[in-house]
């Protein structure tokens, strides 16, 4: 009797463009631009209403700090091939904007070519995420919402300035921070883990990847839930709060038979807003604590009693550097 | 075929040509467990790709073994300052084999001029003779990385007269050189200088430092990077940045040896001695072994060598660990082809006597004095026309 079709066969309403709510009165002197148009492919998954977009004086200063960073570091990538097209396309998942030396310490600037383009880049794309960060707790404000999204990508702008920015201050040393460039920001983080004896035995880190565990863990379970009980009206998540149908009766049901507990269709967002914050969250302090109060981790752990020791299985080996006589 | 088969067909041999042009090899792999179970020490080998490198490592039959009785060389032929001591017999048989596994086919007249043996006309003789000198270093003083196997010429050349694996040292530029797109050496698919052109694992792979080798296997920087304190006692350390070079060499070994880090490591503590595999100590006199014959011979052929045996910055050729490993993990699967040429084993104080020639050391003396004498008789018997100028060793 369902009279809810649920994505796959949806038939989609072409009615007038959704303004949203009415804007303060006296309020921001910008208002929301561009005419909306329908995307009947977006609307088979989503909404197909494309835009208005409100820009706003923090997302206009947001944007073009990002573009300068994004600019700074596309093009000197694009000079470290000596401004090759080809061998840029080719070779662009190699390339970077590396961090100064250890020889700059915590000079700011550096030489232009020897990290300073490096700290112009981090400065414009710091910037642009706080003034983002701005602009989604002001928009929250504006239309009378909580401030739940600004508080969690907050989570986020932490882990980025603890890796950035307030480790290598700590440490003492521009050199310590994370380059721009796909591999090479992911050779950072094995080279990291090389340095810092082995980061799996850092506790925080350790908890950290519970919480992303974790979180990817209930996306998975809530949406299908919910797409589950999407034939009795689950994804009217607001009304099943306020007033509990039997979409979110069986939702609970069925875990509560699964796994012996459930939540509520308001707790379980709660619980993902809190495992995904936690993650970048507890990995900063994580990180915060790597190079500036252990050397070693996995010596760390040894001292602390958690690093598990494996029979061996071979004759022991003696180090030759402290051998006398053996050479270095 | 309707559109839906047609499409499934195209998705299946679009992941066909992916994986055709990724570097995967079929399985299954074999593993090969070398720790306590469980901790993923393992050695993963694929037995296709074992069956292949098996196959590549073909080993020369050995010569009859020769006669050690007789008038020593350096009394027979002339101008022999290396193998002096050997028996006429066994040094031609040295040479012979020399003749097979350095000449590419060439023979004897790769090296020597055929009408006057002893005359050091073609420089490849002049190396060779250092390269016996190496040999000789290496099988009687590191006998911690090479053991009883030993090395014959034919571990590294097998047959060419450039090894295949080799390194040159790689254009740099400096940062105040451009304005903006420093690379610091790495981030890149620079190619590595190894067989000019062919790119390095570690760069064609990865964006880690192109050259360790200039640092580690030449220079005697550092390698080690971690701390060996849970709190930090000594200030900060290594780098980041350092710990990438250690990386970066590490990866070259792994890609050489054709082994992973569990070989000599144990990844729950890669500092760890306790932890650590007999094999690292063997890797740790490798490293300190092809230092020394970087530093001592290698460089001692640099001038000898002419320019197209030279890297682009006009550097001599270098060894690394794929020089004579050649992706196998002992050479020639650790079958000793130095048991059937003692010759070439060397005596120790000999040995250290090498560390210190000049090359090309000057002929002895008396081959001088016969020499002079010779070209006195030819230019008296053919006196209009000028005798070639004696082709003594420069």
């Amino acid at each position: 009797m369902a009279n809810y079709q649920n994505i796959f066969t949806q038939v989609q309403v072409r009615g007038p463009f959704h303004k949203g709510p009415p804007m303060e009165p006296g309020g921001s002197p910008w208002k929301r631009v561009g005419r909306p148009r329908f995307i009947t492919l977006l609307g088979r998954f989503g909404d197909a209403q494309i835009g208005p977009f409100y820009l706003g004086f923090l997302g206009l200063a947001s944007i073009v700090c990002g573009f300068t960073a994004f600019e700074i570091i596309g093009l000197n990538m694009w000079a470290s091939v000596g401004w090759s097209p080809i061998q840029f396309v080719r070779q662009l998942p190699w390339l970077a904007l590396e961090p100064p030396s250890p020889a700059c310490r915590l000079h700011v600037p550096c030489g232009l070519n020897e990290g300073a383009w490096w700290q112009l880049a981090g400065f414009f794309l710091t910037m642009s995420l706080l003034l983002w960060w701005l602009r989604t707790y002001r928009r929250a404000r504006a239309l009378k919402m909580g401030t739940h999204v600004a508080w969690a990508f907050a989570a986020a702008i932490w882990l980025y300035i603890v890796l950035g920015f307030i480790r290598p201050v700590l440490v003492g040393s521009w050199s310590e921070a994370v380059p721009f460039g796909i591999f090479p920001h992911l050779d950072w983080v094995a080279s990291f883990s090389l340095r810092y004896g082995n980061l799996f035995y850092n506790p925080f880190h350790a908890l950290s990847i519970a919480f992303l565990y974790g979180s990817t863990l209930l996306f998975a379970m809530h949406a299908a839930t919910i797409l589950a009980v999407s034939r009795y009206g689950g994804e009217r998540e607001i009304e099943q709060i306020t007033d509990r149908g039997t979409a979110v009766e069986r939702a609970a049901l069925f875990w509560r038979w699964t796994m012996g507990f459930n939540a509520t269709m308001e707790s379980i967002h709660r619980w993902a807003w809190w495992f995904a914050v936690l993650c970048p969250l507890v990995g900063g302090i994580g990180i915060l604590l790597t190079g500036t109060v252990v050397d070693n981790w996995y010596l760390w752990a040894v001292k602390h009693g958690y690093a598990p020791g494996y029979p061996p299985i071979e004759p022991p080996v003696i180090d030759p550097a402290t051998i006398p006589g053996a050479g270095q | 075929m309707n559109g839906k088969t047609l499409s499934r067909l195209g998705a299946l041999l679009g992941i066909g040509v992916l994986l055709a042009a990724c570097d995967i090899d079929r399985p299954p792999t074999e593993t090969i467990q070398r720790g306590f179970r469980g901790d993923g020490q393992v050695q993963v080998t694929n037995p296709r790709v074992y069956a292949a490198a098996f196959a590549e490592q073909q080993i020369p039959d050995s010569a009859p073994p020769a006669d050690p009785d007789g008038p020593r060389a350096k009394d027979v032929f002339e101008n022999v300052q290396v193998l002096g001591d050997l028996s006429t017999t066994q040094m031609v048989r040295v040479m012979v084999s020399m003749a097979a596994w350095v000449t590419g086919g060439e023979g004897c007249s790769y090296c020597h001029v055929i009408e006057n043996p002893a005359l050091d006309v073609k420089y490849p003789k002049v190396v060779a003779r250092r390269m016996l000198q190496m040999v000789r270093y290496i099988n009687s003083h590191w006998t911690d990385h090479v053991a009883q196997t030993g090395v014959t010429c034919y571990t590294c050349h097998r047959g060419n007269p450039v090894p295949k694996n080799l390194w040159f040292a790689n254009p740099v530029s400096t940062p105040s050189a451009t304005f903006t797109g420093w690379h610091e050496q790495q981030n890149s698919t620079l190619p590595s200088y190894v067989q000019p052109g062919k790119l390095l694992p570690s760069a064609a792979l990865g964006a880690l430092p192109v050259d360790p080798f200039s640092m580690y296997l030449q220079g005697s920087e550092n390698i080690r990077v971690q701390a060996l304190n849970a709190l930090p006692m000594n200030g900060m350390g290594a780098s980041i940045q350092q710990t990438e070079w250690t990386y970066s060499l590490m990866t070259i070994m792994s890609k050489s040896l054709g082994v992973n880090c569990n070989y000599c490591h144990n990844t729950q503590s890669l500092q760890s001695w306790k932890e650590s595999s007999p094999t690292r100590a063997t890797a740790w006199y490798g490293i300190r072994m092809v230092r020394s014959l970087n530093n001592n011979f290698e460089a001692s052929i640099d001038k000898v060598l002419p320019a197209n045996r030279h890297g682009p910055m006009g550097d001599n050729p270098k060894i690394y660990c794929a020089t004579c490993h050649n992706g196998v993990f002992k050479p020639l699967y650790g079958i000793s082809m130095l048991k059937d040429f003692p010759e070439l084993k060397g005596d120790p104080e000999q040995v250290q006597d090498y560390l210190t020639w000049k090359t090309p050391q000057p002929p002895p003396a008396d081959y001088l004095k016969a020499q002079a004498e010779a070209q006195a008789q030819a230019v008296s018997a053919v006196a209009p026309a000028s005798a070639p100028a004696p082709a003594v060793a420069q």
